[in-house]
C-alpha cells in the first residue's frame, strides 16, 4: 500500500497494512529501536502519543530499503514444512508460527509486527487505484516535454487561483477546479511549451492506455510520468514531496508481512493460506514466467499476453472489485478478498477494527425486571460475577482483604482468577498454584478479584441510540441466569422483557470507574439531553398503583405503617395520627415535607401539594411517569438533586407495586362487555355514519357535492368520508365512557396513563374502525373495488375497508382481510424505516462528532473554526434545563 | 431596556431570560427572582467539554427512529400536500436541491389580504400554460395550419385576451410559426418553414403550443388561497421566490418558501439557516415527539458554517473535515486514502475517530484538558 506513517515521534502503534517507514535514515532507527523498545516495554511503561500521521507514495527506492527479504518463488515451504528462503511465507518476513523467531528482529510471535518484502517486476504495471490521476496526468501534460498543457503565461495565474480556492473551500473543491482548468485545454493540440503535437490518448478500461492507433505500454506511461516537472505538479493536486507520479507505475512491488496474512491450520493439519497469499503467488509465478519468456526472447505477442496476466493479477491484488475485470477467485468460485476489499465496507478494516473496538471483561445475557432493586443497581448472576473480575493492587492495608480472595480461588465466590506480578506477567489461579500464588503476593502485586457488590459497571442495551442506552449501575450479585434491572429504567434503555439481552462492561482501570461514576450513572441521566425533561419514571404498576392509592383507598394506621415498611421506607413521622389514613396521606410521607407542586393530572384536573402533603388530584403518569412526564419528579430533581430523587422514585414506584399486590388489578375481559343499552347506543351512532356516508356518496354519484378549494371532487369525498367514520368511531369511545365504572380496571389503567387509551377499548369492544393505508381508504385490489365480493364502484364503508365490529365479538372474513393489509402495511412501515433512520444517525453522528464547548463557551470544530459563538444561543445544557430554559415562572411562583 | 433591578445581568444573563423576568416578577420580587434565576443560569450551562455535537446527533437521530414514514394529514383539509415525517428531515438534512414538494406560504399586503378577489390573485401568480385554456385543437393537415379554440370561460377569468395570447404566441413560436388568423377565441397557426412541413413537426408544434407560458409565475404549479388567522394567505405548490417577492400586493416580510436552497439564493444565507431550524422543528413536532431546539440550531448552524448550504453527506459537512481518516471512516475510505496519499496530506489527529482508530484518548470531554508533567 502506498499510505504510509511518517513517525513524527517515534510511532510505535503502527498499523501495519498500510504504514511503513519515511525515509531511510528514520527506518534505521525505527528498526533497531523496534526491538529494543519490545524488550523495555516489559519494564518500561511506555506512553508516547501518536502526533500526526502523514500520507505519501513509496518509491521504489523506499520499498527496496524497507524490505528485509526480495521474493523470487511462489513456493511456500518445502518438503518438511519449512518456509522457503525467498518465498512468500519467507521467516525473515515475520512469525505467525508459535515457538518461531523472527530472523529480522528476533522476536517471538505477537511482538514481531513483520516486515515487508518486495518482488521485482519483470515488467511494470500500473497501480489500478491511481488510474484516473494517472489518465489525467497523460491527457493535460506534453507526451514529449512533459509539461502541463497551459501556456506558461497562465500556468501562474492559475495556480494563483487554485491556492485561492484550496484556501478558501478545501481540497476537494481545488482537485475540482483542476479537472476543470485542464479540460479547458483538452482542445490544444499542440504543445504551448515545445510545440510537439499531441494525440488524444483514451483510457480503455480498467487500465490499457491509447494513443491515437498506438498502445501505451506501461513502460511508455511510465517514461511519460518521468518527465512531468515537479513545478507542474501541485496544479493536479500531487505534492512532489510525497510522491513523484511515475511511481505510481509499478516497478517492484511491496509484498506485506505475513502478519498481515496469516496461514491458518485446519483441524486436519493442513494449512490453509490467506487471500493475499494466494494472490501474491500468482503474482511471483506469473512475474518468473515473464522474466523466463523475455529472457528466451520469446515472441512479442506471448511476453505482452502474460504483461497483460501480470497486470490484471497485480491490479486484482490491490482491488479485486474492478468493474471491467472478473474478480479472482477461489477453487471454490468465492472471489478473493484482497486489499481494498479489506479496509473498505461495514466489515472492513476500517469500519470494524479501527472505529470500532472489542473488550474483554463483558457479559451479555437476557434480562429480567426485578423491582426491588434500585434503580441504579444491576442483578448480576453469580455464574458471571465469577468470570467478570476487577483488578485491585495490593498494599501493605489491604493483603489480608484481597488475600482471602485468593485462597477461595477461580471457583468459590468471592474468588479471584488471576494474579499480576509488578512486571506485568499475569498469572492464572488454579487449586495448584493457589498455595504458590498466596505465598508470592506482596505489594504491587494486582489481584483481579470477583465482582463483589457495589462494583460499579456499565450497562447497554442496543442499538445505542442516545447516551442513555449505556448507564453506570453499581453490581448486586444475584442467583440465577439473567441480568435485572429496576423497571423504572426500561424507559430510556427502551428495553422490555420479551428475551431482551444486554451487555454489561466492568470498567478496569480507576480512571474508568470515577468517569463511570461521575458522568454515567443513572441518577446523573435523568434528565434526557433530546429535550430536558425526565427520562426515567415510574412505569405500569408503579403508575398504576399509585393512582389507585392516592384515589379513593383508606387505610386503617396500622396497615398504613405495615406497606410503608414492607416497602422498606421507615420513616413514619408524616403520617398523621388518626385511626383511618388515606392513600393521598400514605403518598406524601415519601415526599419532603417543604415540598410544594401545582399541576394536572392526565384528565385535568389540578393536582396540588402542599408542605409535602398532596392537597388534592391523583398521581398519575404526569406527575411521576417517564419518558418526558413525570413534573413532580422533575421538581423533586431540581430541589433535592439527583440522588434523592432517585432514592424517591425507588419508593414511589415500590409503593405502587405494594398498593397493587394488596388491592389487586386485574384488566379483564369482562371489561370489554357492554351493557345492551350501550350497545344500542353504538350500534346507532355507527349506523347513522353509514347513512351520513351513503348520503354523501349519492351526493357525489349525482354530482351535487362540492369540492373544497384545491381538491377534486373524488378527494372531497373521500375526506368527507374519512372524517366521518372517525368522528363516529371517536364517538363510541364517549359512550363507553359514559357506559363505565371510572373504577374499572382497563379504566384506571388508561386514565393513570400506565397504558393504553380509549382507542384500545373501543376496537376491543365496539368498532376496529377505518382501516387506512397510505392515508387514504383501502381501493387497492381488483379493477374498480377491493374485493370480488362487491360490485365494481362501491364506495360504501365496508367495501372500503371500514370494520364495524369490535375484535371480541369478531370480524367478518372481508374486515378481517382489510385488517390484514393494514397490519401488513405498518409491519413493512417499520421495516423500511429502521435502516434509513439508521444511515441518518450515522451521518449526523459522523458529521457532528467533533463538536465540542470550548473553555471561551464557543462551540468549535476538530479544526478549531467556530460552529457557534454560545451553545444554543444561551449556553444552557438541555440535561440541566427545564425543558430547554429556566422556568422563570416557577421561580417566580416559588418566592410567593 | 433592561429594568434597574436587573442591570447586574445584562449581558450575562440571556436576553429572553431577562424579558421573562420583568415580564413574571412583580415589581417588589424582581431583584430576589433575577437572582434566583441567575444562580440557575449559571448551575445550567454547558460544561467546556461537552460533546454538544453528539449529543445533538444522538436527540435528532433517536426521535427519527420512531418517526412514521409516510405521514398523512386527515384532518388538514385545507392544506397543501407536502412530505412530512422521515422522509422530509433527510431531505433538508441532505440539503438536496430538488425537494420533493416546493411550497410557498405566501402573505398579501393589507388590502388584499382581507379576501376580496382572493381567488383572482392567486390565479394570477399561477403558472399557466396555454394547453390549460385551449378547449379544442384543429389540425389541417394540407396546409400545415393548428387552430386552437380557446376557452372563454378560463380565459375570463384569467382576464386574458385572445390578442394577448397571440401576442405571446408570437414571441415564444415566432421563429418557426406564422399566425394567420386570430378571431374570437380562435387562434391559427402556420408553420413557417416549407420544408419544415411534414406531420411530424405538426404534432411536435402542438405540443409546444400547450406549453406556451400565458400567465403567471413559472414553477408555481398550484394555487390554493387559505385562511390563516384573520387574513387570507396563499398557499403554492413550486416555488419562485424571487419574482413573487417582486409582486406588489406580497408582503415580502413574511413570505416563505421551503426550498431551502432558493431561500439562500435570495435571502441570504443566516435566513436558510433559521429555515432549516424551523421545518425540521416543525417536522418532528407534527409527529407528536419533541427534540430541543438547540440540537436542531447545531446542526442547522454546521450545515451553514461556510458560507453555503452543505448536506450531512460524504458530499457536503463530511468532506470538509480536515482529518483524512476521519472521512476515510465515514463513506468512501479507499478514495479518500488515495488522494491523501497523491497530496501527502498530514493528519493532525486532532479529532475524534482517528484517536479511536489508534487508541489514544479523544480531545473532547474528559480528555480536552491536557497535563504536562515536568520530567
Amino acid at each position: 500500500m502506498p499510505e504510509e506513517v511518517k513517525p513524527d515521534e517515534e510511532v510505535k502503534t503502527e498499523d501495519t497494512e498500510d504504514s511503513e517507514v519515511d525515509d531511510e535514515e528514520q527506518k534505521n532507527i525505527l528498526r533497531e529501536s523496534l526491538s529494543r523498545e519490545r524488550m523495555e516495554g516489559l519494564q518500561r511503561h511506555v506512553s508516547k502519543k501518536v502526533n500526526s500521521i502523514v500520507f505519501g507514495i513509496l518509491s521504489p527506492k523506499m520499498i527496496r530499503k524497507m524490505a528485509s527479504v526480495k521474493v523470487v518463488t511462489p513456493e511456500l515451504y518445502d518438503k518438511e514444512g519449512y518456509p522457503v528462503d525467498g518465498g512468500l511465507m519467507d521467516v525473515r518476513l515475520g512469525v505467525i508460527d508459535p515457538g518461531l523467531r523472527c530472523k529480522t528482529c528476533g522476536s517471538k510471535l505477537k511482538e514481531c509486527i513483520g516486515h515487508f518484502g518486495y518482488i521485482e517486476l519483470a515488467r511494470p504495471v500500473i497501480h489500478i487505484s491511481y488510474i484516473k490521476i494517472v489518465y489525467l496526468l497523460l491527457r493535460s501534460t506534453c507526451g514529449d516535454c512533459g509539461r502541463v498543457l497551459i501556456p506558461e503565461d497562465k500556468i501562474r495565474k492559475y495556480s494563483k487561483y487554485l491556492e485561492r480556492i484550496e484556501q478558501q473551500e478545501g481540497i476537494a473543491a481545488k482537485r475540482n477546479a483542476v479537472k476543470e482548468i485542464v479540460d479547458t485545454f483538452k482542445k490544444v493540440n499542440k504543445c504551448p511549451h515545445c510545440s510537439a503535437k499531441q494525440e488524444k490518448i483514451v483510457l480503455e478500461k480498467p487500465s490499457t492506455f491509447i494513443e491515437g492507433e498506438k498502445r501505451l505500454t506501461p513502460i511508455d506511461v511510465r517514461s511519460r510520468l518521468e518527465k512531468i516537472p515537479d513545478e507542474d505538479l501541485p496544479l493536479f493536486a500531487i505534492n512532489p514531496e510525497m510522491g513523484r507520479p511515475e511511481w505510481l507505475v509499478l516497478t517492484i512491488l511491496a509484498i506485506p508481512p505475513v502478519t498481515v496474512r496469516p496461514s491458518i491450520t485446519l483441524e486436519s493439519g493442513e494449512r490453509s493460506e490467506d487471500d493475499l497469499t494466494h494472490k501474491l503467488g500468482d503474482i511471483v509465478r506469473i512475474n518468473q514466467r515473464l522474466f523466463e519468456n523475455i529472457n528466451a526472447g520469446a515472441p512479442e505477442i506471448i511476453i505482452e499476453d502474460l504483461w497483460d496476466l501480470l497486470q490484471y493479477h497485480v491490479t486484482t491484488f490491490f482491488d479485486n472489485g474492478v468493474a471491467q475485470l472478473p474478480p479472482a477467485r477461489h477453487r471454490n468460485g468465492q472471489p478473493l478478498k484482497t486489499i481494498t476489499e479489506r479496509i473498505k465496507s461495514k466489515e472492513g478494516r476500517i469500519r470494524r477494527n479501527l472505529a470500532g473496538k472489542r473488550t474483554n471483561f463483558c457479559a451479555r445475557t437476557v434480562i429480567s425486571p426485578d423491582p426491588m432493586l434500585k434503580i441504579n443497581e444491576v442483578g448480576v448472576p453469580k455464574i458471571m460475577a465469577k468470570k467478570l473480575t476487577v483488578p485491585e493492587v495490593i498494599n501493605e492495608w489491604n493483603m489480608a482483604y484481597l488475600k482471602k480472595f485468593v485462597e477461595n480461588g477461580p471457583d468459590k465466590y468471592p474468588g479471584s482468577n488471576y494474579i499480576i506480578r509488578p512486571d506485568g506477567k499475569r498469572k492464572k489461579i488454579t487449586d495448584e498454584t493457589k498455595e504458590a500464588a498466596l505465598e508470592e503476593l506482596q505489594p504491587g502485586y494486582i489481584v483481579e478479584r470477583h465482582l463483589l457488590d457495589g462494583d460499579v459497571a456499565l450497562f447497554n442495551r442496543q442499538p445505542s441510540l442516545h447516551r442513555m442506552s449505556m448507564m453506570c449501575h453499581k453490581i448486586k450479585v444475584l442467583p440465577y441466569k439473567t441480568l435485572r434491572l429496576n423497571p423504572a429504567v426500561c424507559a430510556p434503555y427502551n428495553a422490555d422483557f420479551d428475551g431482551d439481552e444486554m451487555n454489561l462492561h466492568v470498567p478496569q482501570t480507576e480512571e474508568a470507574r470515577a468517569e463511570a461514576e461521575i458522568l454515567m450513572d443513572v441518577q446523573t441521566q435523568l434528565i434526557s439531553p433530546g429535550y430536558g425533561r425526565s427520562a426515567v419514571g415510574c412505569i405500569h404498576d408503579g403508575i398504576s398503583g399509585n393512582y389507585v392509592l392516592t384515589k379513593d383507598l383508606e387505610f386503617d394506621r396500622q396497615t398504613a405503617i405495615d406497606i410503608l415498611s414492607s416497602i422498606g421506607y421507615f420513616d413514619f413521622s408524616k403520617l398523621p395520627h388518626k385511626k383511618k389514613i388515606s392513600g393521598k396521606e400514605i403518598f406524601s410521607a415519601l415526599l419532603p415535607k417543604d415540598f410544594n407542586y401545582v399541576g394536572t393530572t392526565k384528565q385535568g384536573e389540578k393536582v396540588t401539594v402542599r408542605d409535602g402533603q398532596i392537597i388534592e388530584g391523583v398521581m398519575d403518569i404526569k406527575a411521576i411517569g417517564g419518558e418526558g412526564n413525570g413534573d413532580l419528579l422533575r421538581l423533586l430533581h431540581k430541589q433535592y438533586g439527583p440522588a434523592a430523587t432517585v432514592e424517591m422514585l425507588h419508593y414511589i414506584f415500590k409503593l405502587g407495586i405494594e398498593v397493587l399486590l394488596r388491592t389487586g388489578l386485574t384488566s379483564a375481559i369482562g371489561d370489554v362487555d357492554l351493557p345492551p343499552s350501550a350497545r344500542k347506543e353504538i350500534n346507532e351512532l355507527l349506523t347513522k355514519a353509514e347513512e351520513e356516508v351513503q348520503g354523501f356518496i349519492d351526493a357525489y354519484e349525482a354530482g351535487t357535492l362540492e369540492a373544497f378549494p384545491g381538491r377534486t371532487v373524488k378527494q372531497t369525498l373521500e375526506l368527507k368520508i374519512i372524517q366521518v367514520l372517525n368522528k363516529a368511531r371517536n364517538g363510541c369511545g364517549n359512550v363507553i365512557k359514559n357506559n363505565v365504572h371510572e373504577n374499572f380496571n382497563s379504566h384506571v389503567l388508561i386514565n393513570s396513563g400506565a397504558r393504553g387509551n380509549i382507542l384500545n377499548v373501543v376496537q376491543m369492544s365496539a368498532c376496529v374502525g377505518q382501516q387506512a393505508l397510505r392515508g387514504s381508504r383501502i381501493d387497492k385490489g381488483y379493477s374498480g373495488r377491493t374485493l370480488s365480493c362487491f360490485k365494481k364502484g362501491d364506495l360504501s364503508p365496508a367495501a372500503r375497508g371500514f370494520v364495524r365490529t369490535g375484535f371480541k365479538n369478531g370480524l367478518n372474513p372481508k374486515e378481517f382481510f382489510f385488517h390484514a393489509i393494514t397490519g401488513r402495511d405498518a409491519l413493512m412501515d417499520t421495516a423500511l424505516r429502521t435502516p434509513k433512520s439508521g444511515y441518518l444517525y450515522r451521518r449526523l453522528a459522523n458529521a457532528l462528532q467533533d463538536l465540542r464547548v470550548e473553555y471561551d463557551n464557543t462551540v468549535r470544530d476538530a479544526n478549531g473554526m467556530i460552529i457557534q459563538f454560545e451553545y444554543g444561543e444561551d449556553g444552557i445544557d438541555v440535561s440541566r434545563s427545564e425543558s430547554g430554559t429556566i422556568d422563570v415562572k416557577r421561580i417566580v411562583e416559588l418566592i410567593k | 431596556m433592561v429594568h434597574k433591578d436587573l442591570e447586574e445581568y445584562a449581558g450575562v444573563l440571556p436576553p429572553k431570560l431577562l424579558e421573562e423576568i420583568e415580564e413574571q416578577a412583580p415589581a417588589s420580587k424582581r431583584k430576589k427572582v433575577g437572582q434566583i434565576v441567575y444562580d440557575e443560569y449559571m448551575k445550567a450551562r454547558v460544561d467546556a467539554g461537552e460533546s454538544v455535537g453528539l449529543i445533538s446527533a444522538e436527540s435528532i437521530g433517536e426521535q427519527a427512529t420512531q418517526m412514521t414514514l409516510n405521514t398523512f394529514h386527515f384532518a388538514g383539509v385545507a392544506e397543501m400536500n407536502v412530505t412530512m415525517g422521515l422522509p422530509r428531515i433527510i431531505e433538508i438534512l441532505d440539503a438536496r436541491k430538488a425537494i420533493k414538494t416546493p411550497k410557498m406560504e405566501i402573505y398579501l399586503n393589507s388590502p388584499y389580504n382581507k379576501g376580496k378577489d382572493i381567488r383572482q390573485i392567486a390565479l394570477s401568480i399561477k403558472d399557466t400554460r396555454l394547453g390549460e385554456l385551449v378547449s379544442e385543437y384543429a389540425i389541417n393537415i394540407f396546409e400545415f395550419v393548428i387552430d386552437i379554440h380557446l376557452n372563454a370561460e378560463k380565459m375570463q377569468l384569467l382576464s386574458l385576451t385572445p390578442a394577448k395570447i397571440s401576442k405571446l404566441l408570437d414571441k415564444a413560436l415566432g421563429k418557426v410559426t406564422k399566425i394567420t388568423d386570430a378571431g374570437e377565441n380562435k387562434i391559427s397557426l402556420q408553420l413557417k418553414a416549407k420544408e419544415d412541413r411534414n406531420l411530424n413537426t405538426l404534432y411536435k408544434l402542438k405540443e409546444k403550443i400547450k406549453d406556451v407560458h400565458v400567465k403567471g409565475i413559472k414553477g408555481i404549479r398550484q394555487v390554493l388561497p387559505v385562511r390563516r388567522q384573520d387574513e387570507f394567505i396563499i398557499i403554492t405548490a413550486g416555488t419562485n421566490l424571487k419574482k413573487v417577492l417582486a409582486l406588489e400586493f406580497v408582503d415580502p416580510t413574511r413570505t416563505i418558501t421551503n426550498d431551502v436552497h432558493e431561500f439562500a439564493k435570495v435571502m441570504g444565507i443566516e435566513a436558510a439557516r433559521h429555515l432549516i431550524i424551523e421545518e425540521v422543528y416543525r417536522v418532528i413536532e407534527a409527529q407528536g415527539l419533541s427534540v430541543d431546539i438547540r440540537h436542531i440550531m447545531l446542526v442547522a448552524d454546521t450545515m451553514c458554517v461556510t458560507g453555503e448550504i452543505k448536506g450531512i453527506t460524504r458530499y457536503g459537512v463530511v468532506s470538509e473535515k480536515s482529518s483524512v481518516l476521519a472521512r476515510a471512516s465515514f463513506e468512501t475510505p479507499i478514495r479518500h486514502l488515495i488522494n491523501a496519499a497523491l497530496l501527502g496530506e498530514v493528519d493532525k489527529l486532532n479529532s475524534v475517530v482517528e484517536n479511536v482508530m489508534l487508541n489514544q484518548p479523544v480531545p473532547i470531554g474528559t480528555g480536552l484538558p491536557q497535563l504536562r508533567v515536568k520530567e
